[in-house]
């Protein structure tokens, strides 16, 4: 069960060579394993799970079997999950009883895959080692010292360690295709609109998107089959013709066009780290594809800019958590002022606060024409740059991140260090571009992932070119040592 | 010195949908607190808000029969405050580009129009309501009301007197109504001014420091409240003082008006595109079903009574102030009743019994098929106006009684027979010959007795204008 593909395991429970009962528990023992270690999971509920892949059980006793039907995935925690405890990462709703299904989940609920339990995460998605989290910090499995990633950590770890076969992330700046890079497996971010994000608790509503997270392109195809819908509950979901995108996963990759942008290989880039996307580029070669050198010219840009945008939407976005109606309150107050002052410093984590005084900032009257209006025009110019290059070429390809996972306390103390992690990543979610990563080697037995970035709506083509990648290399299907 | 006073006036309106602005949560009024929420208008972590195109619809309709411009792409923004009923911590409003754009709404003062700019109109979600001091020490919050669709009407400062103001928001709150996308009850809040007043220097061309009334929710306390406000602007200056820009609230019960907070206390919103929000846009189409579906404007209708009619604009516009009362006019004259006639009966008669009643003339017992009867008898010259008078009283209070059957019931028939009348004229005569002598000595007044004398003997029933005739004819013989 610990190495078997999703399209493998679905097969094994049609056959009923094992149940979904026992694919959740093998999986809820990992669990209970290793995450002492991990901390990958914030919240586990044996019973909820274990009555799920019951029910999963009598749909495929029924015949009534669906591709993902009574597979366990492992759930990000900010996704809103009927009677699941929701957090967040925050202290804020450490007690929050989700009353409602997040879009995301209900799509995996009504095909009956198996909710597994709910993934650490860094608090409110703000970070990119996962250790703003209020649940502390999650590990990476391929050295325990490290970082996972984040803000997708906690799948990230969940994933590499195979304590479940999926996961769900979301990436705002890089939350799912960073911790996919450190960790070793494959990690999407659809275009911005094409998951829906109701039930997903918002950081920065124009750029946070839902995917999946697996170790294969292969997976990944599978769960944003099930992801992916149109929603009339989030207005800025697109009405996208629904795809299978297993369908083209095979197709020959014979004359692809690979832009390789400059501004992707300068300097902050780890020279292993490179050498190992170079090597990656060259199997491409090997597999037909033709190399172009394209350049993002406003890609210095994307730091400041989504530095200015999404703390913004944040600070806006994080204004509900009052204490009023739900949530952490804090204990004793004077009046209505306290309560407000004393609920947020006690509530929120430093990271979060420090993004909420930023976006309070950069909205304030007299600042917002310098920097909210300012940080929207350039969005629109790192947007035109990308058009550009798709001219010139059908995908672009770079590192996912600037090196391999780093040790755990290690920026914490730097946040801008810690923000230069996501500089490969952000400009595609400014963009509202797909991107993926998958991956591409070891340095020094940490994993490095190779970004994929598509046109719109080309998920289906990205996901097609990271298989035909995953056919001849066997990287995605590494796991670390002492976990297995 | 004289002064002169600017007004300007911003308008909450509450749109008559059936569901909030941003979600499918309930709008009606007076339920359990609490008791209309969903997860959107309690703001819970990962809902979104999606747009209810029935206010859109309602905005459209009201910035088309203002005649202005309706932008074809509108922005909705975010107004962040920190408020316990304000379950986001941030108002959805529009604020840089609003759905509608300038237009005008004209007011009848003295039998003069004048013309009142609407710099905008934008849509936005109420808050909830906060009630301070139930038990000691605490405040309740009741969310029943948040998200509730407001249509927010802006003008510019272009009144001149407490008069101007009132007569702006009655033909505002009568449109609203008309037009369909406002119920207008103004004790529920569904209306509310924020009057911004100030005053300058007779002649000045520049403004004075404005301060802003809020929440004003009856037409005579917009009154009062820029009454009180203006002397006490003036007064404060010429004492010697300034005026200091702010936000003030009107006591009903002393009648004056208070600063709550000044401009240094004012919140910086920090409004900006909400991005859970596509832009609105309208399109040509949209305009055009909705402008179908407009009823006639009161403007419209008012002018073509006065060219079709031949009415007064005083009456016209009062015929046209409300939709009901003009359905209400409508079929009385489609019945055939005279139009000026109709319009002094209602203006006059069945207004004031209903103000006395407090009733709206959807309820008038009275209904228009019968007041229209009553007028055609009064027309045919079957009963005098006075006559009449009697039958609607009677019928008010017994509104299954015909006009006819209560005519004959109560002896009011006019007397119409010249020879019957001729005989009651020279019966008076015959018994009041003192009175003839009078009258022929340069009394004028004793002829007025005499028809008197004559109306008395007929017990009413007498026509007025043929006893005038035959009284005329005789005496002059």
């Amino acid at each position: 069960m610990l190495n078997l593909s999703l399209k493998q395991l679905s097969q094994n429970l049609n056959d009923k060579t094992f149940s979904s009962h026992e694919l959740t528990e093998f999986f809820l023992s990992r669990i209970k394993k290793y995450n002492k270690q991990l901390n990958a999971f914030i919240t586990i509920d044996e019973s909820s799970s274990l009555s799920m892949a019951k029910m999963a059980d009598d749909k495929i006793s029924k015949g009534e079997h669906k591709p993902l039907t009574g597979i366990p995935i492992a759930q990000k925690d900010i996704f809103c999950a009927e009677g699941w405890r929701t957090t967040c990462g925050s202290k804020m709703l450490e007690n929050f009883i989700a009353p409602y299904n997040a879009t995301v989940i209900q799509n995996f609920n009504d095909i009956d895959a198996v909710n597994l339990g709910k993934t650490n995460m860094d608090e409110f998605a703000m970070g990119s080692s996962n250790e703003t989290s209020y649940f502390g910090s999650v590990k990476n499995p391929w050295n325990l010292d490290c970082v996972p990633g984040g803000s997708s950590g906690g799948s990230a770890s969940a994933v590499a360690a195979r304590l479940a076969p999926a996961a769900t992330g979301t990436d705002t700046g890089g939350s799912i295709r960073q911790p996919a890079s450190l960790c070793g497996f494959t990690g999407l971010k659809p275009t911005y609109g094409l998951v829906s994000r109701y039930g997903m608790i918002a950081f920065a509503s124009s750029l946070d998107q839902a995917g999946p997270m697996a170790p294969s392109a292969e997976d990944c195809a599978m769960l944003l089959n099930t992801m992916a819908s149109h929603d009339h509950k989030d207005s800025t979901s697109i009405d996208h013709k629904k795809e299978d995108y297993t369908t083209n996963l095979n197709h020959p990759i014979q004359g692809l066009k690979i832009g390789i942008p400059k501004e992707f290989f300068g300097d902050g880039l780890n020279a292993s780290v490179q050498k190992i996307i170079e090597e990656a580029l060259d199997k491409y070669k090997k597999l037909g594809a033709e190399l172009v050198d394209i350049s993002l010219p406003n890609s210095d840009l994307a730091i400041p800019v989504y530095y200015v945008i999404a703390p913004a939407e944040a600070s806006s976005n994080l204004s509900r958590y009052d204490g009023v109606r739900y949530g952490y309150r804090t204990k004793e107050y004077d009046d209505l002022m306290d309560m407000y002052f004393k609920t947020r410093q006690e509530g929120f984590g430093e990271e979060v606060k420090r993004r909420v005084l930023i976006g309070t900032y950069v909205l304030s009257a007299g600042y917002y024409d310098a920097y909210y209006l300012k940080a929207q025009k350039i969005r629109r110019l790192i947007s035109n740059d990308f058009k550009q290059a798709f001219k010139k070429c059908d995908v672009i390809m770079g590192p996912s991140a600037p090196s391999v996972a780093f040790g755990s306390g290690e920026k914490k103390e730097d946040p801008l260090a810690m923000y230069l992690q996501d500089i490969y990543t952000i400009s595609t979610n400014l963009a509202g571009l797909p991107a993926m990563s998958i991956p591409a080697g070891l340095s020094s037995n940490l994993p490095v992932g190779l970004q994929l970035i598509g046109n719109y709506f080309e998920e289906g083509r990205l996901l097609n070119i990271a298989h035909q990648f995953q056919l001849s290399s066997d990287w995605h299907l590494k796991i670390p040592e002492g976990i297995s | 010195m004289d002064w002169d006073i600017v007004i300007g006036i911003e308008t909450h309106v509450q749109l008559k949908t059936k569901t909030k602005q941003f979600s499918g949560a309930s709008t009606s009024f007076g339920n359990e607190p609490n008791s209309q929420g969903c997860l959107v208008s309690l703001a819970y972590p990962g809902v979104l808000p999606v747009l209810n195109q029935e206010a859109v619809n309602c905005a459209i309709k009201f910035g088309l029969s203002i005649d202005a411009i309706i932008n074809r792409k509108s922005i909705f923004a975010r107004k962040n405050y920190f408020y316990p009923d304000l379950p986001k911590g941030y108002q959805i409003s529009q604020f840089e580009l609003p759905i509608v754009g300038e237009g005008k709404l004209s007011i009848l003062i003295d039998n003069h129009t004048k013309d009142v700019r609407i710099l905008r109109a934008h849509l936005e979600e109420d808050a909830g309501k906060s009630s301070h001091g139930l038990s000691h020490g605490k405040s309740g919050i009741d969310l029943n009301r948040a998200g509730t669709p407001l249509l927010e009407i802006v003008t510019e400062p272009d009144m001149s007197s407490a008069e101007e103001a009132v007569a702006y928001a009655k033909k505002l709150h009568d449109l609203v109504q008309w037009i369909g996308i406002c119920d207008g009850n103004m004790q529920e809040g569904n209306f509310r001014c924020d009057v911004n007043v100030s005053v300058k220097k007779k002649g000045s061309d520049v403004l004075g420091t404005r301060r802003e009334i809020k929440n004003l929710n009856s037409f005579k306390y917009i009154k009062q409240a820029i009454d009180y406000e203006v002397n006490w602007q003036i007064e404060t200056i010429e004492d010697g003082g300034l005026i200091e820009q702010s936000t003030i609230l009107f006591n009903p019960d002393t009648g004056e008006t208070k600063a709550m907070r000044s401009k240094e206390e004012a919140n910086d919103y920090r409004y900006f595109p909400d991005p859970d929000l596509l832009p609105l846009i309208v399109t040509e189409e949209d305009m055009l079903t909705i402008k179908d579906s407009l009823p006639e404007l009161p403007s419209e209708m008012q002018s073509r009574f006065v060219k079709d009619l031949g009415l007064s604009m005083y009456d016209a516009s009062e015929i046209t102030s409300n939709k009901d009362v003009a359905d209400y006019f409508i079929g009385m004259i489609n019945e055939g009743a005279s139009a000026k006639l109709s319009v002094n009966w209602i203006i006059v008669n069945l207004f004031s019994r209903l103000n006395d009643e407090e009733m709206s003339i959807l309820d008038s017992p009275v209904t228009f098929e019968k007041l229209a009867d009553l007028i055609l008898k009064i027309e045919d010259q079957t009963i005098s106006n006075n006559a009449a008078k009697k039958v609607f009283e009677v019928l008010w209070k017994n509104p299954e009684e015909s006009v006819e059957g209560l005519i004959e019931k109560m002896g009011l028939k006019q007397i119409s027979d010249s020879s019957e009348v001729e005989g009651l004229v020279d019966q008076v005569l015959e018994s009041n010959a003192n009175m003839i002598d009078e009258f022929k000595s340069g009394k004028e007044k004793a002829f007025n007795a005499l028809v008197g004398q004559v109306m008395k003997a007929s017990k009413g029933k007498a026509n007025p204008s043929q006893v005038n005739e035959i009284l005329k004819k005789k005496l002059s013989n």
